[in-house]
């Protein structure tokens, strides 16, 4: 087990190192995502009491959106110059291989959520009245949204048009993410008073679910092609 | 030969054509059944004729979905080790999963038409309705990974993995009904209970779920023989071209 999670430490470590030199997550996802927030200001004309109810929902679609493109770039990195073939070759297992993935993906996305967070505090006048309640549904939500990417993504991996195929495949796996985070999160920014904790619960049960289904079948996916 | 080679590139027989026809004439039945002798319901009024299309298409897909999930964890399992069967798994498993998208699609249309007769609008943001587009949406992923060009056995295996994962949705959409309050009502038929409409409507709607259901193995017969023309189309075509390339090197040298 503690070799297995070192494994997955190697490839977590070796995509974020990735990620941390070419910087296109921070100079091209994060600004996308706040692009997001912004237009969707515009679509709804600036009304500033239908910017606050409807933030939270607004904040998950804005993660989706770079979300989609952070899988999709996690899983470009591996197709090209024969790095799936070399990872195959290293011994390290695919149970391994789609932890780290999963760990790295979900750590950039987290990233990315605190400071749509921030946007939406600024931008929609939000206030964060259960901070606890935030952080853990991102953290949830973000689990739950990686280990769906993480398989799909393997999915889509070598396959021509992946970059229309992955959203096709993925949304409407993820819809029970995005209505659970929102739930959530319009309780942790005092929009609702639904109880939040029960959709964080479904969200835990939706990342376990994913994941044991992305270990048991990332071996049989990264085999292929 | 040449009816030899006919035959070859049909999809039909004798018991395909019996079965078409069977089709066709169930369908009229249920046009008599559900149109003429069976009576308006008691609280749907007329409405309840959409009924016998709108109910046996969600059960034609849900068991559609089902054989493709069947087989499709066959052909995880068996493939590699017996190619020719695998292949036998993957097309079943394709064309049940295009019967099931094409009924799906029915089952929304028929009940957004129900719900402007009954609810006054053609769709609510119900967990019934939610759940089913969804799983719609799911399976036309499955079938644009199906039709991507990449390695056959590949593609297949994917194919494969992502219908099983898919599976997750059926239960789901079944059972939203009693998870969640929804607006849509709760399943009129169960096991153990009274059914809830007289014996002439449920008389009309056996006949509509048998009718439906030669419909769907009609199409999906077909279907499997397509598909596995176009394999043929596909491997000829490539043993075509090296032929044709090595014609052109042998004049060549």
């Amino acid at each position: 087990m503690s070799e297995l999670l070192r494994e997955a430490g190697l490839i977590a470590r070796k995509d974020l190192l990735i990620e941390w030199r070419s910087r296109v997550a921070v100079n091209q996802i994060a600004p996308l995502g706040m692009l997001v927030l912004v237009v969707f200001a515009f679509a709804l004309d600036a009304n500033q009491s239908l910017l606050d109810r409807a933030s939270a929902g607004l904040f998950w679609v804005a993660v989706l959106f770079a979300g989609i493109i952070t899988v999709q770039r996690a899983f470009t990195l591996e197709s090209e110059h024969g790095i799936r073939d070399a990872l195959r070759l290293s011994g390290i297992r695919p149970a391994a291989m789609f932890l780290g993935k999963l760990a790295a993906i979900s750590i950039q996305l987290f990233v990315l959520e605190v400071v749509l967070l921030f946007g939406v505090v600024a931008m929609y006048d939000a206030t964060v009245e259960e901070p606890l309640l935030a952080v853990v549904t991102a953290g949830t939500g973000t689990l739950a949204f990686s280990a769906v990417g993480c398989i799909y993504g393997a999915v889509s991996l070598g396959l021509r048009a992946r970059e229309t195929l992955l959203p096709l495949l993925l949304i409407p796996v993820v819809a029970p993410v995005l209505l659970a985070g929102t739930r959530a999160l319009e309780r942790a920014l005092g929009v609702s008073t639904q109880a939040g904790w029960n959709w964080v619960g479904l969200l835990v049960v939706v990342s376990a679910i994913y994941t044991a289904i992305g270990l048991a079948v990332f071996g049989p996916l990264l085999e292929d092609g | 030969m040449q009816q030899a080679e006919r035959k070859d590139s049909m999809t039909g027989s004798l018991a395909t054509t019996t079965l078409g026809w069977a089709s066709g004439a169930s369908l009229i039945v249920v046009l008599v059944t559900g149109l003429i002798t069976s009576p308006k319901d008691a609280n749907q009024g007329e409405a309840v004729r959409l009924l016998y299309v709108h109910v046996p298409m969600i059960w034609i897909a849900y068991g559609s979905f089902i054989i493709t999930a069947v087989y499709s964890g066959l052909f995880v399992a068996k493939a590699a080790s017996r190619p020719d069967l695998g292949r036998h798994l993957d097309r079943v498993a394709g064309s049940a999963a295009e019967i099931g998208v094409v009924f799906t699609g029915l089952t929304l249309v028929s009940g957004a038409l129900w719900g402007r007769i009954t609810w006054g609008v053609y769709w609510q943001w119900d967990a019934r309705l939610t759940t089913t587009v969804l799983m719609f949406v799911t399976y036309l992923g499955y079938l644009a990974l199906r039709k991507l060009p990449a390695d056959p056995y590949v593609r297949s295996r994917r194919a494969a993995i992502v219908a099983l994962i898919a599976t997750v949705n059926l239960p789901i959409v079944h059972y939203s009904v009693d998870w969640w309050r929804t607006l849509h009502q709760g399943a009129s038929i169960t096991v153990g209970n009274k059914p809830e409409y007289t014996n002439d409507i449920l008389i009309a709607l056996l006949f509509a779920v048998v009718a439906f259901t030669l419909v769907a193995l009609w199409l999906g017969i077909h279907r499997y023989r397509v598909i596995r023309l176009e394999e043929i189309r596909e491997e000829e075509g490539i043993e075509m071209a090296i032929a044709a390339r090595r014609a052109e090197a042998e004049v060549g040298s």
